[in-house]
């Protein structure tokens, strides 16, 4: 760039501030928010209503088995935010699982090694769903449809109906230590934490992240601003791939069990956890912590419920409004923020801003009609 | 002669007198007027936005005026929508049908009101028969069972021209029908067209190709900036008239291109070809020098600058820049290579609306921006501050979205976001699109002193006054092949609407040939 031609502006003639609203409201009116506040409220109340939810074994077994779904979650927030769905995460689970399985017993491979090449696997399987969404061009709905079935349908046919349970006790026994003695947090937690912080750098704090949200936002925008439309997205399968796989081995591990089924349906789980956490199904939207809180919340509220022996149909049907609410509630939200906003101006410039969006919206129109 | 409306008679088939129409503070319509006889072909002509699309969307229910009258046989009408239209009587004829694709040609020309016999049950076989006259009576040989997917454009229009007979349309408005036609496709529609006249019917043909208007029709009307200007009978006219009737315009000082210092060659295309669209486009942009890329719309010119910055691919040609070959499809490449691109289409294209002022500003630059990889909504804000102000872009704060900007103040981002990259080619596509008259004079101000400090602007613009006061050099496109290169000197209206309008290329005055030559 040393032949550029155009300065860089200096003493400008108007600057502005970064922000328009406090720091405060900016933290607080945010659906994540809403969301981490929902979490500690439930927290707050089962703890004191319901018997035995604050004794040492509830986080523990909690995060023992929302582990997988805290993990996929963080590859799967990315791909929402671009747009796109994967279904086939739960089925590279239950494929890496199975291969683990194959590795470690018939062929006699060390536990890492099997799962090296486990989530080597499970990347390739994302390259492939990347490679028909983001090259080709399908509608990663019907792709990843399609790759649920082939994924899974390889895992059963590998294994057959039966299940592999002889692993070693050191590993066994790895997946379910806790930290430090006597306190709730599993091991797993670890690897989570690393994850969640690196995907917190790509999403929020990297030009790859902007690139991300740009595209759900707008893709054809983000194409002509030099944003790798394809590339982006054929990473961010890859990257589902590979969580998915390694959250198939600590799956099994935890269990000490490789069957082809494992997992079955979890996609679904984690496609609400997401959703619940404040990300966009439309895409452009959404924030880490948000997805985080979102898993847990519905964590918190299946054992809370469990300890009241509840079944697992009522536990459904909370966990089911609640995401429902959760949908009704952006739309809600989005009314009442304009209901504020005219409110607080005054009818002048907001219709005014209106009619200027309007005379756009007719304008192009004209332009696209003008052919 | 401009300015005063066709006298009234009590037998005009269509009659509008100044019917205006604005969308919001755009005025697209000012004061249309039209008069139709029964039995008449009656073309309407004019430039890019002179109000003719508005106009006969006011006809077709499409829009409502806001003022003025529109009388069909005498009658006072108000069309709420295209179905109140269509069973009045008139019937639009779009350049490019939308027909159902998967529905055979009968059921496509019977669709909504289907001839229902006994039970209530479909008459297949009197629709069939009464296509199948229609189609005779048109004298075209169109098997009325078939899809309508795979017809040619041409069939499909004649479907919808058989269509409107079937409704015993009074009034048909074709609307640049030609544009997509064979030679001979065109003469069959004329020779339906004439029989229509004959019928009794009244026609309005809206077309660039002033051969075809001369040949087809009987009058002429000619707008301009949305407003009437004369009516004349075709054999009583000539091309030159009209072209000067439709062009004639002050070139206002609201475009004030200062001169610059013209250097080296910056941008150098050659041979570039896309199937289809634009054919061996080769031509060059020096620094410091405002290149104009005129033509009708649909001419190929923003398909070129897209395939140019790599958006688009081409299959044949060279882009360089600076002397360094840009790899074709890698806009990422032409970026880094040193081109900006600001796109026609700034809300679909240009930004992303709902996304922040700092992050649209930053958003080419962001890779540079980092610090050990990451990158903070504070190291957007300092790099995006100094150009939204450099600008003026109008916000409140940098956080703040564009989706309720107006199209100046989104312009203003979209051109800070690129200036930002410091390029050393600006391609620019209809600069001042849906801006409002002081932001355009910005706007304008803006890329003259960007060429005085020596930036390469391609500018591609449907508004000639805007191409004649900016640019340089102007380079017109005619069905996706250059038809004139001009120099400031030479580029009047009428010399860049000759070569715009290819077909009359035989009329084009002598000092475009030279310069063409």
């Amino acid at each position: 760039m040393s032949t550029s031609v155009l300065s860089r502006p200096e003493g400008s003639t108007r600057s502005y501030p970064a922000y328009s609203r406090p720091l405060w409201r900016r933290v607080l009116f945010t659906r994540e928010f809403a969301v981490i506040a929902l979490l500690v409220a439930v927290i707050f109340y089962s703890n004191n209503n319901v018997p035995n939810f604050d004794g040492p074994l509830t986080f523990y077994y909690l995060f023992l088995d929302i582990a997988p779904i805290l993990l996929i979650a963080l590859p799967m927030t990315l791909v929402i935010i671009t747009g796109e769905i994967d279904l086939s995460v739960a089925s590279v689970v239950g494929l890496s699982s199975v291969l683990v399985a194959q590795l470690h017993v018939e062929a006699g491979l060390s536990i890492p090694v099997a799962g090296l090449i486990a989530i080597l696997v499970g990347a390739v399987c994302g390259a492939f769903n990347g490679f028909l969404v983001a090259y080709v061009g399908l509608p990663s709905l019907a792709v990843t449809i399609g790759t649920l079935a082939l994924y899974r349908g390889i895992a059963v046919g590998l294994l057959g109906t039966k299940a592999v349970t002889d692993f070693p006790e050191k590993w066994t026994d790895l997946a379910k230590e806790r930290i430090v003695e006597g306190h709730a947090y599993p091991m797993i937690l670890i690897p989570f934490v690393v994850l969640a912080i690196a995907f917190v750098l790509l999403l929020h704090f990297s030009p790859f992240g902007r690139g991300v949200f740009e595209i759900g936002l707008n893709d054809e925008a983000a194409h002509f601003t030099g944003v790798n439309v394809q590339r982006t997205k054929f990473l961010l399968f890859v990257l589902a791939g590979a969580v998915s796989a390694f959250a198939g081995i600590y799956y099994t591990l935890r269990f000490g069990s490789a069957r082809g089924d494992n997992a079955t349906g979890l996609e679904l789980q984690v496609i609400a956890a997401v959703l619940l956490g404040g990300v966009s199904i439309f895409g452009g939207r959404g924030a880490i912590h948000g997805v985080i809180a979102g898993v847990i919340l519905i964590g918190v509220i299946s054992s809370a419920m469990r300890l009241e022996s509840y079944t697992v149909n009522k536990i459904n049907i909370v966990i089911g409004t609640l995401l429902v609410l959760s949908v009704i509630s952006t739309s809600f939200l989005g009314w009442a923020k304009d209901l504020w906003s005219r409110r607080g101006r005054g009818s002048g410039p907001s219709s005014s801003e209106k009619n200027g969006q309007h005379r756009q919206a007719v304008a192009a129109d004209e332009s696209t009609n003008e052919r | 002669m401009p300015g005063t409306a066709p006298e009234a008679a009590p037998s005009w088939a269509l009659e509008l007198r100044d019917v205006a129409k604005s969308f919001g503070a755009v005025v697209a319509l000012r004061s249309g007027s039209l008069a139709v006889a029964p039995g008449s072909i009656h073309a309407l002509v004019g430039e890019n936005g002179a109000g003719k699309s508005t106009l006969v969307k006011i006809v077709a229910g499409v829009h409502r005026r806001d003022s003025g009258v529109v009388r069909l046989h005498g009658n006072d009408v108000d069309f709420g929508s295209t179905a109140e239209s269509k069973s009045a009587g008139v019937a639009v004829i779009y350049q490019e049908p939308t027909l159902f694709p998967d529905l055979s040609v009968t059921e496509n020309i019977f669709m909504g009101r289907q001839p229902v016999g006994r039970s209530r049950r479909i008459d297949r076989a009197a629709m069939y028969a009464e296509a199948t006259g229609l189609f005779q009576r048109l004298g075209v040989a169109i098997d009325p069972r078939r899809p309508a997917r795979g017809l040619s454009i041409a069939d499909q229009q004649i479907i919808e021209i058989a269509k409107a007979i079937s409704l015993d349309a009074s009034v048909l408005v074709m609307d640049e029908p030609t544009a997509a036609l064979s030679g001979v496709e065109v003469d069959r529609l004329f020779a339906v067209a004439r029989s229509l006249r004959d019928e009794g019917r009244a026609l309005v043909f809206i077309s660039h190709r002033f051969d075809e208007v001369f040949a087809l029709c009987d009058t002429v009307t000619v707008m301009r900036d949305g407003e009437y200007v004369s009516t004349d009978a075709v054999a009583e006219t000539s091309v030159e008239q009209i072209v000067s009737r439709m062009v004639g315009r002050e070139v206002a000082e609201l475009f004030p291109k200062t001169p610059a210092e013209i250097g080296d060659v910056v941008l150098d295309v050659a041979g570039l070809s896309s199937t289809g669209t634009f054919h061996d486009i080769s031509f060059n942009v020096r620094a410091g020098e405002i290149v104009g890329l005129a033509g009708l719309v649909g001419a190929g010119r923003s398909e070129i600058a897209r395939a140019v910055f790599g958006v688009d691919g081409y299959d044949a040609g060279t882009v360089h820049l600076g002397g360094v070959a840009v790899p074709p499809q890698k806009p990422r490449a032409a970026i880094k290579a040193g081109m900006a691109f600001v796109p026609e289409d700034r809300r679909k294209q240009g930004l992303v609306t709902e996304s922040s002022v700092a992050r649209n500003v930053a958003g080419v630059i962001r890779g540079r921006l980092t610090h050990a990889g990451l990158l903070t909504s504070a190291d957007e804000n300092r790099a995006a501050g100094p150009w939204a102000g450099r600008l003026e872009v109008k916000t409140s704060a940098l956080d703040m979205t564009a989706t309720t900007m107006s199209g100046g103040n989104q312009q203003k981002v979209v051109l800070a976001k690129w200036l930002s990259t410091e390029p050393q080619l600006l391609i620019i596509d209809e600069p001042t699109r849906g801006i409002d008259v002081g932001t355009k004079a910005e706007v304008h101000r803006l890329l003259s002193d960007l060429a005085g400090e020596g930036l390469a602007i391609l500018m591609i613009s449907s508004e000639l006054p805007e191409v004649l006061g900016m640019a340089d050099r102007v380079i017109v496109v005619c069905e996706g092949r250059i038809t004139a290169e001009l120099s400031r000197a030479d580029a009047t209206p009428e010399t860049v609407m000759h070569a715009a309008t290819a077909s009359v290329s035989h009329a084009v005055p002598a000092s475009t040939q030279e310069v063409t030559a």
